[in-house]
């Protein structure tokens, strides 16, 4: 079976800052899969790597047994699409949420856009009230659906998600997360998740990578978490961080 | 034990154009030498309530209280030049992120100084020199180069603990501590609530954390007051988090993903009218 996103020994390089250092991973047709690390271990550029968005030094990146070249076609952004991590610099301040969605609708050519808009913006749990809106009348959470809706529009197979939730509410991230659950079990979606939070992936994922520097520290299986069968010190740390304060 | 902090039935009421929108309608508590936390959403009110405290409410903002008193001192009706006294000396407050509430053109050492010589009447080499055993208890390792860095030389842990050094500098006898440690990442976050908490308690000082992460303010604190929609819903033990009675708290609670639970889906928010009224 062809891997969904196959990442093999990539480097990133911005000016002379390595901030990926021959990653390397493998993300199976449906999986999904988490990358975890503190700020700066590069979780993110490798998402941003795989759309196009940071400059590739060497390796390679294949999508769908496909390798990639230098530049993204418009085939890739059918198959790809990604959620930022800010719901307020994500979306156009002064385009109204039918244009947001319009958008990528006329750049693929398609002809039914009224229906799709409908139907994306109802797949998001949000109703037809919501499409002449601006974004600055939605809250953090409506916003970061409408993000989803646009992503979800062109049916694309693979969902980069980077920090979903992490500007949200606790409460409100809930229902984000359900939100993504769903629709990746209904139309059998690849998620690749960035976030900092191991309980997050935990919940999302059936796989992880941890990261730090620049590099992969180890693969785990959500499991193995759940079961703290951890090799490596720095994930422990993660693990009991994720604990709470205690006490000494 | 007589309290340092008496407040009661504080609001905070913004005139905006739609009319007055009160944020913070009817909270009362009162602070001994202790750590209390301030739990709630966005919006719920928590950050208003701790700078009404330290009398940081934008100008247009209207504050009324039956009782605000730190200390046997009327914060209402004191002079702005008396709360200024106050104000990180006798009252410090930790903000959310280095990255803004530090001044970007001043050196962090020159920063820590400045805050010590407004209240006390020290030299300037005196005034460095405890600047740099302040940020060695703050566990900087190399107190002497960090003195002279820029803010942006700086990372977020260094940051939030060069800001914890300065509030502290001037001994003061209560914090106010609103997301100290939000921005940073996890294991940082361990590291600077580790230093935070053996100063509080070495100090004897009275501790406000406000936060939104109500799992960590119970592991943190003795007491939390849980906020919705400007009031106080709840008020417990810490350690009789799990105990929790208010649907809003036990909801809280609930929705936020665990290592060792697997829910699908998570449990939400069923949010009721009647806990804003």
């Amino acid at each position: 079976m062809t891997s969904a996103i196959s990442v093999d020994r990539l480097e990133v390089i911005f000016d002379r800052f390595r901030a990926l250092k021959g990653v390397s991973l493998d993300v199976q047709p449906g999986e999904s899969f988490g990358l975890v690390g503190e700020s700066g271990s590069g979780k993110s550029t490798l998402l941003r790597a795989i759309v196009g968005l940071a400059p590739v030094a060497s390796g390679g990146i294949a999508v769908n047994g496909k390798t990639l070249g230098p530049r993204r076609d418009k085939a890739f952004y059918r198959e790809v699409q990604m959620v930022f991590q800010d719901p307020y610099g994500s979306l156009h301040p002064r385009q109204t949420v039918d244009r947001l969605l319009q958008e990528p609708l006329a750049i693929h050519g398609f002809a039914d856009s009224e229906k799709r808009i409908e139907r994306a913006l109802d797949e998001v749990g949000l109703g037809k009230g919501f499409r002449f809106r601006y974004a600055h009348q939605l809250s953090g959470g409506q916003r970061q659906r409408v993000a989803i809706a646009r992503a979800l529009i062109l049916e694309p197979s693979i969902l980069l998600l980077d920090e979903p939730t992490s500007a949200l509410d606790a409460s409100v991230q809930a229902e984000v997360l359900n939100l993504l659950e769903e629709v990746r079990r209904r139309r059998k979606l690849t998620f690749l998740m960035v976030s900092h939070d191991l309980a997050i992936i935990t919940h999302m994922c059936e796989r992880l990578m941890v990261m730090q520097n620049g590099g992969t520290v180890e693969n785990l299986a959500a499991s193995d978490l759940v079961e703290r069968r951890v090799t490596k010190d720095y994930t422990r740390n993660l693990l009991r961080a994720s604990d709470g304060f205690v006490r000494v | 034990m007589s309290a340092l902090l008496d407040v009661e039935d504080l609001r905070v009421t913004f005139p905006t154009r739609v009319g007055l929108v009160e944020a913070v309608r009817g909270v009362s508590f009162s602070l001994g030498r202790e750590r209390l936390g301030i739990v709630g959403e966005s919006g719920s009110g928590k950050s208003q309530t701790g700078r009404a405290i330290m009398g940081l409410t934008p100008p247009q903002a209207r504050i009324s209280a039956k009782t605000l008193s730190f200390d046997g001192i009327d914060l209402l009706a004191a002079s702005p030049r008396e709360r200024r006294a106050l104000r990180g000396n006798r009252i410090a407050m930790i903000l959310q992120d280095p990255k803004y509430s530090l001044d970007p053109v001043m050196s962090i050492g020159r920063q820590i100084v400045e805050t010590l010589r407004t209240h006390e009447k020290v030299s300037k080499a005196e005034a460095r020199e405890r600047a740099l055993a302040m940020l060695e208890a703050v566990q900087i390792r190399d107190p002497k180069r960090v003195f002279d860095l820029h803010p942006h030389e700086v990372s977020g842990g260094m940051g939030q603990r060069a800001m914890i050094a300065m509030m502290l500098i001037a001994g003061p006898e209560m914090m106010i501590a609103d997301e100290p440690t939000s921005a940073l990442d996890v294991t940082v976050q361990l590291e600077v609530l580790g230093i935070l908490d053996r100063l509080v308690s070495q100090r004897g000082m009275g501790l406000i954390f406000i936060s939104h992460d109500l799992r960590l303010v119970s592991s943190f604190c003795d007491r939390v007051l849980v906020m919705y929609a400007g009031k106080v819903v709840e008020q417990l033990k810490a350690s009789e988090l799990s105990q929790a009675q208010h649907p809003y708290t036990r909801g809280l609670l609930n929705c936020m993903p665990r290592i060792d639970a697997d829910r699908h889906p998570l449990p939400v928010l069923d949010r009721k009218p009647e806990w804003a009224a």
